[in-house]
């Protein structure tokens, strides 16, 4: 049973996260990307992460993928030029870099033992994630919301400057 | 669920060869939608007559009162209207995206009622994420309000589709902070836990629970009042702007589908918030164990009532803020949200943590206070409504159907 949901919502994954590649519409690759990422969530769920699962769904699809789709729209692009196909290098550094992250995953794909599958009672539970957070993996959660905090402060000062260059301009 | 579905297996011989598992999920899929949809259907077509009313009341109209005993089928008439026109779909429009926009504001408001409770044992799935989940999932509804603002190639639609997408990811926050203040106090996630933490009495609801859970109430209702675009944070489809915002170009039933959408997020509104600060469907135990001698159905009854009640007292509140405020605009509205709410909502949190460390047990004095006083500012509002009446000797028709 979860065998096929999840052959079921891994399908959905790949099959979007490949249109997320093929669409040359870009909101319609934003779109696709959306269901990849609730297909990802689902199989958080079919892991019995609940939480994980709607963290992916807020974060993810509810806020960072509206924040894309924002921009695109914002963006107004030229759907003609965006129909043609064109080869670059930074493309090409991409595709070696993506097969290689391919073979890394692949390799990995035989060292799960099947210890790593028995999950506690509390697995994937909020407080055993609090837990986690404030124990074992305080200082990296610390150093996530001082990178977060860093990121708002550019993105303000960013921002800032943008709105005095307009103020020395008006008059 | 499961013993309607281990009873449909033995009855059932075509479902015999399926493993069990798939019978469950299929049970609980089709009787979960099945219940949901004659819930909410019907809920959200009879909310959109009564808003209507209200709303002529207020404006000294009389509203809809033709299709049936005082227009009470208008909802019927109109839906049956709305299914026979034509279906456009603008020649410029991104003609896929257009079509789909609509299901999925439908759908991401629809899947939040599955954690929703309705008494201690009808709700369609306990999550123990469950606000959470609801949070998570409506934010589908912001992709079908965008999708749909930009496949409609119209100016309007795109800058209605933008507002409403910037509004809800902002008022997104201080709900969430609001949220968190109850989680803080019920130490659980699922709805029926944070509603088992509270009591049957106005005293032991949350709301009155201390000084800072009080504020918090009224940040997540506002939050939620512009989530749901609902006026006076309706800029998305301000009417004298934008034309309609983003359902501009739709037609027939897609353009239902929006305004389905609102009226069934209006109980959403109500129900979170009764959940989370009324108590949600609480009788008192003596109360309820008298019900139950009487008939075991009843203290279910009992408890729907109770919650439904509550939440449509909410649902009234909201349509009467509707007809009562004007419209902010954008950078009031943006302003409220970022430099008002939002830091209100942190000091409510570390404000509601550090009461729950001083006092673990609650103050009941504190509780009694805040009951108290608010039933005193409703008493001082009727009070006022009185002397008003008076003073101005208007005729007051308490008749409401004319």
């Amino acid at each position: 049973m979860e065998l096929i949901l999840f052959y079921l919502f891994a399908g959905v994954v790949v099959s979007s996260a490949l249109l997320v590649v093929f669409f040359r519409n870009p909101l319609s690759s934003a779109l696709a990307l959306v269901a990849a990422l609730f297909g990802v969530a689902a199989l958080f769920v079919l892991l019995h992460a609940y939480f994980l699962a709607a963290i992916q769904v807020l974060v993810y699809a509810g806020a960072v993928m509206v924040l894309f789709i924002f921009i695109i729209m914002m963006m107004n692009l030229d759907l003609t030029t965006l129909r043609k196909i064109h080869y670059s290098f930074t493309g090409i550094v991409g595709a070696l870099f993506g097969s290689y992250l391919a073979a890394i995953l692949i390799l990995r794909l035989g060292y799960f033992s099947e210890a790593a599958r028995a999950t506690p009672e509390d697995y994937g539970s909020i407080a055993s994630i609090g837990k986690l957070l404030f124990t074992d993996y305080q200082v990296p959660f610390e150093m996530t919301s001082l990178l977060l905090l860093v990121a708002i402060i550019g993105a303000v000062m960013l921002a800032k400057k943008e709105a005095k260059h307009a103020a020395r301009q008006a008059p | 669920m499961q013993q309607l579905a281990d009873k449909l297996i033995q009855h059932c011989a075509l479902l015999q060869g399926l493993p069990h598992e798939l019978t469950y999920l299929l049970v609980e899929i089709v009787f979960g939608s099945l219940m949901l949809m004659l819930f909410v259907a019907p809920f959200a077509g009879i909310i959109s007559w009564v808003e209507r009313r209200v709303a002529a009341r207020m404006m000294d109209r009389i509203g809809p009162n033709r299709v049936g005993p005082q227009g009470f089928l208008q909802w019927l008439a109109d839906g049956v209207k709305s299914l026979l026109k034509e279906d456009i779909v603008p020649s410029s429009a991104d003609s896929f995206l257009f079509r789909l926009a609509p299901y999925l504001v439908f759908a991401g408001m629809f899947m939040a009622f599955v954690s929703i409770p309705f008494t201690s044992r009808v709700i369609i799935a306990d999550l123990n994420v469950g606000i959470f989940y609801i949070i998570a999932v409506t934010s589908l509804v912001v992709i079908g309000i965008l999708m749909s603002g930009w496949a409609s190639n119209n100016k309007f639609s795109l800058l209605g589709g933008m507002r409403s997408a910037a509004q809800i990811i902002s008022y997104e926050i201080p709900a969430g902070l609001a949220i968190l203040v109850v989680v803080l106090m019920s130490g659980s996630l699922s709805l029926q836990e944070i509603i088992k933490a509270q009591g049957a009495h106005p005293w032991n609801w949350f709301i009155f629970d201390n000084p800072f859970s009080f504020c918090s109430f009224f940040i997540l209702f506002i939050s939620s009042l512009a989530e749901g675009n609902r006026t006076p944070f309706d800029i998305p489809e301000a009417e004298s702007e934008l034309v309609s915002g983003y359902s501009t170009e739709y037609s027939g039933m897609r353009f239902v589908f929006f305004y389905f959408e609102e009226w069934a997020n209006l109980y959403l509104i109500a129900a979170v918030g009764v959940t989370l600060f009324f108590g949600g469907w609480q009788i008192p135990p003596s109360v309820r164990e008298w019900a139950v001698g009487v008939h075991f159905v009843l203290p279910h009854i009992l408890e729907f009532a109770t919650f439904f009640i509550k939440a449509m007292s909410l649902v009234f509140v909201i349509i009467w803020i509707r007809w009562t405020l004007p419209r902010l605009r954008v950078d009031q509205l943006m302003a409220m949200c970022w430099q008002y709410l939002i830091p209100l909502g942190f000091v409510m949190v570390l404000g509601t943590a550090t009461w729950i460390v001083l006092f673990p047990q609650g103050v009941p004095l504190v509780r009694y206070v805040l009951f108290s006083g608010t039933l005193g500012l409703f008493g001082y509002f009727f009070y006022r409504v009185v002397f008003h009446l008076r003073y101005t000797k208007a005729e007051l028709q308490f008749n409401p159907f004319v």
